[in-house]
């Protein structure tokens, strides 16, 4: 699994709110949130990894923190066909250029939607309990069924 | 380019023309409304402005006022000058709504015809909605006549729409006894009136590409209070800011407005309190009795339901000895709520007044010169015994039995 867009990005840095709990006179008004920092005209051009995301983006908080069971990601049957970015409701499915790279852990909730839709056989996702390790859960992945 | 609307010096209208003829005169860019009874023809009127071209503007017919307020919302989040009137049961539809306009800091001028809460059904004028209005978290400002209307409803985008404000207000007139009664009234030139409103500028828009923002966030009790009472700061110190664009308008106008109106309180040994097309009648009421009788009467009411004036409320009263206070609102098994804000208010003076309470005029039940005077009188019954000597609320101009609760304990 390539880390290399997940490391230089700054998703899921902390608990939306829980660092810098301020006082009345520093919220914002109207509750008003912006999502990015500086102008953001051009924004839908540039990647995920490119943007100037706001303490109060989403994107930059964790925001799984109630899942339970996890897709867990098997690159070596994957055929990179998109499904699973499709369907996923959260934006969790990493992908550039066509080729699948990954989940996006702290935004998945969990919800096995791309464990539904992925073709292949046996499946590319499986879900596993939370606390399952990646290495373990790929060494046990099944075998190829036949009719 | 609007067309030019022909407006004379003095021209005849009744509350709801008046209004609608500020929201015109403010170019209000998009009124999203349900009409009701009695306030129909402030946003029947926005429409006709609009498709005969004397407004470039965009009138929303939508469901239910529960839509109206939510589409006023949409627009006003979006970057308009945004405007709608409602009454009575579209007042209550409206309610959870209003709360978010005032949360999300939108300064939506709401034109309420006041008119009771059914059931029993009525379309006629009480206070019932505009008290449900109360905690909301809107600028409240209450036109006692027709021409009030207008002026309050020019200043409303004026004080909402300023930058240490940024909240919603609502202009209240009476059900049909304002709403429909025709008087003469002095306009503003639309170059003046428009001037005086100046061009809507925006805050957080989200029509703005260049800074995305999010509107209406969830909060739990980790956010939440922060928020509320940033809010509230706002809304007590729109007090300045009223009293700026009052002082402005009169400069304009020859026409000036306090936050609490006092009449003929400088010598008063008994004052009156009321809200709405009431204090007209009081008013006259004090002047005669002061005339026939001697009795040192004054009237007091506040311009500004909320922010409501404590302070300014108390130094109003700070003389008297006996104070009536007038509720048009069925008070569901308490004090009137007006009555407890003015008793609050005066708590806090040395003089320690005697405060009674009376309900009267639910569903636009008259209320008459003769009534008042009675009422009056029994303040100054109450000053000379230097004590109550009546129930301390009581109905007033209600059939059968005298109908009152609760007994004075000292005296």
């Amino acid at each position: 699994m390539s880390k290399g867009i997940l490391a230089v990005d700054n998703r899921g840095k902390r608990e939306l709110g829980a660092d810098k709990l301020v006082g009345w006179d520093e919220v914002t008004q109207g509750i008003v949130l912006t999502s990015f920092e500086g102008d953001a005209a051009n924004i839908a051009s540039l990647k995920a990894e490119e943007r100037t995301y706001s303490d109060f983006n989403s994107y930059t908080a964790t925001v799984a923190s109630w899942r339970v069971i996890k897709p867990i990601y098997n690159r070596d049957i994957c055929i990179d066909c998109q499904n699973c970015w499709v369907w996923c409701p959260d934006s969790s499915i990493i992908s550039r250029d066509k080729q699948m790279l990954g989940i996006d852990y702290d935004h998945c909730k969990g919800c096995q939607v791309c464990v539904e839709v992925c073709p292949t056989n046996p499946k590319s996702l499986l879900m596993f309990v939370e606390a399952e390790e990646i290495e373990t859960a790929l060494a046990q992945w099944p075998e190829k069924k036949k009719n | 380019m609007a067309k030019k609307y022909d407006i004379n010096e003095v021209e005849v209208w009744d509350g709801n023309y008046a209004a609608s003829q500020a929201l015109r005169q403010a170019q209000v860019d998009v009124v999203a409304a349900y009409p009701i009874t009695p306030s129909t023809p402030v946003v029947e009127n926005y429409g006709n402005y609009v498709a005969n071209g004397y407004i470039d503007g965009e009138y929303v017919m939508v469901e239910s006022e529960h839509a109206a307020m939510s589409g006023c919302i949409g627009a006003a989040a979006s970057g308009g000058r945004v405007a709608t009137a409602t009454s009575s049961q579209g007042f209550a539809l409206m309610a959870e709504v209003l709360y978010q306009a005032s949360g999300m800091r939108l300064p939506i001028v709401l034109v309420v015809v006041n008119r009771a809460l059914a059931s029993p059904l009525n379309v006629r004028g009480d206070h019932a909605d505009m008290y449900l209005g109360r905690d909301s978290g809107w600028i409240q400002i209450d036109a006692f006549n027709a021409e009030e209307a207008y002026d309050l409803t020019l200043c409303a985008f004026r004080i909402g729409e300023h930058m240490s404000v940024r909240l919603p207000v609502m202009v209240h007139q009476d059900g049909f006894i304002t709403s429909h009664t025709a008087q003469n009234i002095h306009p503003l030139s639309d170059e003046a009136a428009y001037k005086f409103v100046g061009d809507y500028k925006g805050v957080d828009d989200m029509l703005d590409f260049s800074k995305p923002v999010t509107y209406g966030a969830q909060t739990e009790e980790d956010w939440h209070f922060e928020h509320k009472a940033k809010q509230h700061k706002a809304l007590m110190d729109s007090r300045t800011v009223i009293d700026g664009v009052f002082a402005e308008y009169g400069k304009l106008t020859g026409r000036n407005y306090k936050r609490v109106e006092s009449y003929m309180m400088e010598d008063a040994e008994v004052a009156v309190v009321g809200l709405g097309s009431t204090v007209e009648t009081l008013r006259v009421a004090a002047k005669q009795l002061r005339e026939e009788e001697g009795i040192k009467v004054g009237i007091v009411a506040p311009r500004c339901f909320r922010p409501f004036a404590f302070d300014e409320m108390a130094d109003a009263l700070s003389g008297v000895k006996a104070i009536a206070v007038l509720d048009r609102s069925s008070p569901g098994g308490a004090m009137g709520a007006f009555f407890n804000e003015v008793s609050a208010a005066v708590l806090s003076s040395a003089n320690r007044p005697l405060v009674t309470n009376f309900i009267y005029g639910l569903g636009g039940r008259d209320f008459s010169i003769q009534e008042a005077k009675r009422i009056i009188r029994e303040q100054k019954a109450h000053a000379d015994a230097g004590h109550i000597t009546t129930q301390i609320q009581q109905f007033s101009g209600l059939r059968g039995p005298k109908l009152g609760f609760f007994e004075a304990k000292r005296s």
